[in-house]
């Protein structure tokens, strides 16, 4: 505690008042001392500490050169009455020669700690950091510069670089922190750069798109003369691949009005493919397939659920009791699909799944379902062994002739 | 004794699987019930036990199929609650079962005492299970141990008397 000095409460040229704080009481080491109940004001180069009004009638206090203060850390008090308090502990350099006298000169902790009825506020322990960060102090400022008393000092950009260059070059942990803090703000800018690029790339994709979109119109245009197989395929590949403008949520203000209209475009996208495929299609195949079309604008599991969800023709959404679910087009149904598989069934006596899923070429939880659908209308019925299950035709309800 | 004709159903592989379907599974167990009375009347058998697992009512060799001792209780349970069958021990492992209900055979080997004139006299158990009176009977052939519930049935009726003599039985008719 011998690095206080008593020194009347004016604020020096070029000083001004940063922070103030009441209640506070001053430990030498880890001893209280009789500067109890005190204020504590912190200047851009000192901190005082004087009973209740002393600072105001700038009477002599107990003043503290920030440079001598290494470093500040947090001790958390706990007590019955008061609860959890937070108090700073100060880590200080040896006094330098020229000290004024102050009180305790005998003393020889190394740190003081700072503390009050409440604690130290968090506001105030930050604003000492970043002064004591700011080293105000070891600036040489133009007095033309300065301005009012109690006003922020004002510095010019250079001055700025020059204290900014000063910092990089410390050493020890404060250096490092800096350092690390230097490159992750350079990283975020390069991650904005690249976000840049991809926001050009994105244009740019759209106006493929809409070429992609035009050539599609003009083969389908010539739907009559379609004469070899690449154009056949280039256009299977269009129309499979091709969204054009794809819907986002940036244009919608609503979720719900954001889920109807990217249900109607997943509807319009999805309908050729769905007829292919017998009607079905499990949710995953429908996720993979629209955000192969959409390329960029990549939709979420969630909001694809929540569009098809909002669907109401001509497909829905369709959650089988085994949990499994599919888009589901309006025209099919189960009374047809479970003749159409039955129908499979009595052709080749008895189909495992896996044999249903290659024969309509479905996924296998597809096939799956579409067997237990027939099973649940009675037209199928199981047979399960050791050698897996497999379906039969209900003769147990209607015997052959 | 001629060979027992399995119908069609046995070489049905679905049919060893207990159906979901709800109404086919009820059919599923009438067909079921029916094969067990009726094979278990061809072999003359009463009893059966769940776990036999080589017994050729619960596994078809040949298909390589075979009831799940479960489905085996459902069925049975089923046959109980047409009176057909009843469980001898508590873990329901064993079992009785028979042709015609305990109330049938009653009935039968009363009106065929009351046709033979019989009623106020004591007959043996073998008499009417095995004897030659008997033969072209429904209940000749009868498990005594059946015939002995059957004859316990008539009793509570009031139609005969149970007599117990040197641990086998007699009964008298009224």
């Amino acid at each position: 505690m011998n690095r206080f000095e008593y020194i009347p409460a004016r604020l020096n040229e070029n000083e001004s008042f940063v922070s103030k704080e009441s209640q506070i009481k001053l430990y030498d080491g880890d001893q209280k001392t009789q500067f109890e109940e005190g204020e504590l004001v912190l200047t851009t180069h000192r901190m005082f500490w004087g009973r209740p009004g002393e600072i105001a009638r700038a009477a002599v206090c107990l003043c503290l050169n920030l440079k001598y203060i290494v470093s500040v850390s947090e001790e958390q008090a706990s007590n019955f009455v008061f609860g959890r308090k937070t108090r700073l502990i100060l880590h200080l350099r040896p006094a330098a020669a020229d000290k004024q006298p102050g009180p305790l000169d005998n003393s020889n902790n190394s740190f003081i700690k700072l503390s009050g009825k409440h604690g130290v506020l968090p506001e105030f322990a930050n604003a000492l950091r970043e002064t004591l960060q700011a080293r105000i102090w070891n600036v040489q400022i133009p007095s033309t510069q300065t301005g009012l008393n109690g006003g922020e000092p004002q510095e010019t950009p250079q001055d700025r670089a020059a204290r900014e260059a000063k910092l990089r070059m410390r050493t020890g942990i404060g250096g490092i922190e800096k350092a690390i803090e230097q490159k992750t703000k350079e990283t975020e800018e390069n991650i904005a750069l690249a976000f840049q690029d991809l926001r050009v790339l994105m244009a740019m994709a759209k106006d493929m798109v809409s070429i992609a979109r035009v050539i599609s119109d003009k083969i389908r245009s010539q739907k009559g003369e379609i004469s070899n197989d690449e154009t056949v395929r280039f256009k299977s590949y269009l129309l499979s691949l091709g969204i054009d403008d794809p819907v986002t949520r940036d244009g919608y203000s609503s979720d719900s009005a954001y889920y109807k209209s990217l249900a109607g475009q997943l509807c319009e996208m999805l309908l050729d493919p769905l007829e292919e495929a017998g009607g079905m299609m499990s949710l995953a195949d429908v996720y993979c397939r629209v955000n192969r079309a959409r390329g960029l604008e990549l939709l979420s599991p969630e909001d694809l659920l929540q569009a098809c969800r909002c669907m109401e023709g001509p497909m829905k959404l369709r959650t089988f009791p085994s949990g499994a679910m599919v888009l589901q087009l309006d025209s099919q149904d189960d009374e047809l699909t479970a003749n159409d598989t039955l129908s499979l069934v009595q052709e080749s006596n008895s189909l495992a799944v896996e044999e249903l899923a290659k024969a309509r070429n479905i996924s296998l939880i597809l096939a799956k379902e579409r067997l237990l659908t027939a099973e649940r209308l009675g037209k199928l019925c199981r047979d399960e062994s050791l050698e897996g299950l497999r379906f039969y035709p209900n003769f147990i309800l209607e015997p052959p002739a | 004794m001629t060979d027992f004709q399995w119908p069609w159903e046995y070489t049905f592989p679905p049919f060893f699987t207990l159906q979901p379907h709800e109404e086919t599974r009820q059919q599923q167990l009438n067909v079921w019930s029916e094969l067990f009375l009726k094979y278990l009347k061809h072999l003359n058998k009463f009893t059966v036990n769940i776990n036999e697992g080589s017994f050729p009512l619960y596994y078809n060799e040949s298909l390589n199929r075979r009831l799940s001792p479960s489905m085996i209780l459902q069925i049975l349970q089923k046959l109980q609650s047409t009176g057909h069958a009843q469980p001898l021990d508590k873990k329901r492992q064993e079992w009785q079962v028979y042709w015609h209900t305990l109330e049938e055979y009653g009935n039968m080997i009363y009106d065929w005492i009351q046709e033979t004139g019989q009623t106020g006299s004591v007959c043996t158990l073998y008499e009417i299970a095995n004897g030659e009176s008997t033969e072209d009977k429904e209940f000749h052939g009868i498990d005594e141990n059946v015939l002995v519930n059957v004859l316990r049935l008539l009793e509570d009726k009031g139609r005969c008397e149970l007599i117990e003599m040197d641990g086998s039985y007699g009964v008298k008719f009224f």
